[in-house]
């Protein structure tokens, strides 16, 4: 007997493992977002591995609901979400730091000007 | 403050207000004799099965599969801790009692579910079936004329969607799948198959509780169950196994292979330290 046929005789009931762990294919990842009651927005609660979206879905309720904290769930995959690099957070956010009169507090109220 | 305030987290935990066993046990309902003994044998098929699947923690083929599989474990043990308890009622024990202190001839599964757990596609058949004929089992139990049954019937039937729903997936997707996978899940039914019929067999009393309203009469759930079940097999492209039901087919327990060894592994704790807590 090879090592290969031991290793694979000696896999628990149902645990369907690859010999060679390289030639495993991985579901693909899925980022999940709940929304926990009506009038709120979705929120994203984490990610999750499953073969497709509908099986992502039932993965995210299981995963992330199982304590009551959600009425609705959006699932997407991971690799169509387009990320802003954390290293250029100087220029994407920073440079909106300081700039008040970007802000309506910044401006003092007219007079003669009721229902501002 | 606006009641709309935003939260920072998505995993805002609360308890909700569904039935718990404990209420049922403070509310004072009590069982008579013979719907303590229907209530062990809904109780008995849930806790074998929870017990069943709770083996598949850390087993199953991914992460996300094995709390998957948790859940309805879970889920299948609130059942019959509700039966188990209500069933004590009648004779002055607790679910604990009834779980850990009976012997294999005095528990009522049936073999469906005591059938080892196999590879997955095994265990989504014995899951497909269960599930499919517990769901209408509690569908119909929820018009029970006993209140507590009927309660407890009307929580289960939510998860017991879920469960139907969970095994129809994996059986699409295992069927669909690869050349192994479909080899598989149609092994995975054949294996289970000889064990169906016994989910309706009218075994005592519930012929008779049936004839009150008070139980479901499990022969009457036959015909909606296989149509239902030979209805996905055959979505999924699968062949309705032609296999007789096994021998013995009525709730005894004096044919199963299986029923000591789950039993053994269930209740050596409880045995070894009675009335352990922590």
């Amino acid at each position: 007997m090879t090592e290969t046929a031991q290793q694979t005789e000696q896999i628990p009931a149902g645990g369907v493992i690859a010999a060679d762990p390289a030639e495993r294919s991985l579901w693909p990842l899925w980022e999940v977002f709940v929304r926990s009651s009506r009038g709120l927005s979705h929120v994203h609660a984490g990610s999750l591995h499953a073969p497709d979206a509908s099986m992502a879905l039932r993965n995210a309720r299981d995963l992330y609901t199982r304590r009551n904290e959600g009425t609705s769930i959006w699932v997407v995959p991971a690799a169509e979400i387009a990320a802003s690099d954390p290293d250029s957070k100087g220029g994407y956010f920073e440079s909106a730091q300081g700039k008040a009169y970007r802000h309506a507090t910044y401006y003092t109220q007219s007079e003669g000007v009721p229902h501002l | 403050m606006s009641s709309f305030t935003t939260q920072d987290s998505a995993t805002r935990i609360s308890v909700g207000d569904a039935i718990t066993p404990e209420d049922l046990s403070s509310s004072g309902a009590a069982a008579d004799e013979k719907t303590a003994r229907y209530a062990l044998i809904l109780g008995d098929d849930s806790l074998i099965l929870a017990q069943r699947l709770g083996h598949w923690i850390s087993r199953a083929p991914e992460l996300e599969e094995d709390i998957a599989l948790g859940n309805i474990a879970l889920d299948l043990l609130g059942h019959a801790r509700f039966f188990l308890t209500y069933a004590g009622t009648a004779w002055g024990k607790t679910e604990d009692d009834l779980a850990y202190f009976r012997d294999e001839e005095e528990f009522r599964s049936a073999r469906l579910v005591e059938q080892e757990n196999g590879d997955f596609a095994k265990t989504i058949a014995r899951q497909l079936i269960f599930s499919f004929y517990s769901h209408e089992l509690y569908s119909r139990l929820v018009d029970s004329a006993d209140e507590t049954l009927a309660a407890v019937a009307e929580k289960a039937l939510k998860e017991v969607a879920y469960h139907q729903d969970h095994a129809a997936q994996w059986l699409l997707r295992l069927a669909g799948g690869t050349e192994e996978s479909q080899r598989r899940m149609q092994a995975g039914l054949e294996s289970v198959w000889a064990y169906v019929q016994e989910l309706f067999y009218d075994a005592e009393p519930t012929a008779e509780l049936a004839e009150a309203g008070i139980a479901v009469l499990p022969s009457s759930l036959r015909e909606s169950v296989m149509e239902r079940l030979t209805g996905i097999i055959e979505q999924a492209g699968l062949r309705v196994p032609e296999i007789k039901g096994a021998f013995g087919a009525d709730r005894s327990g004096r044919f199963s292979e299986q029923r000591g060894f789950i039993l053994a592994e269930m209740q050596v704790l409880a045995r070894q330290h009675p009335g352990a807590s922590w």
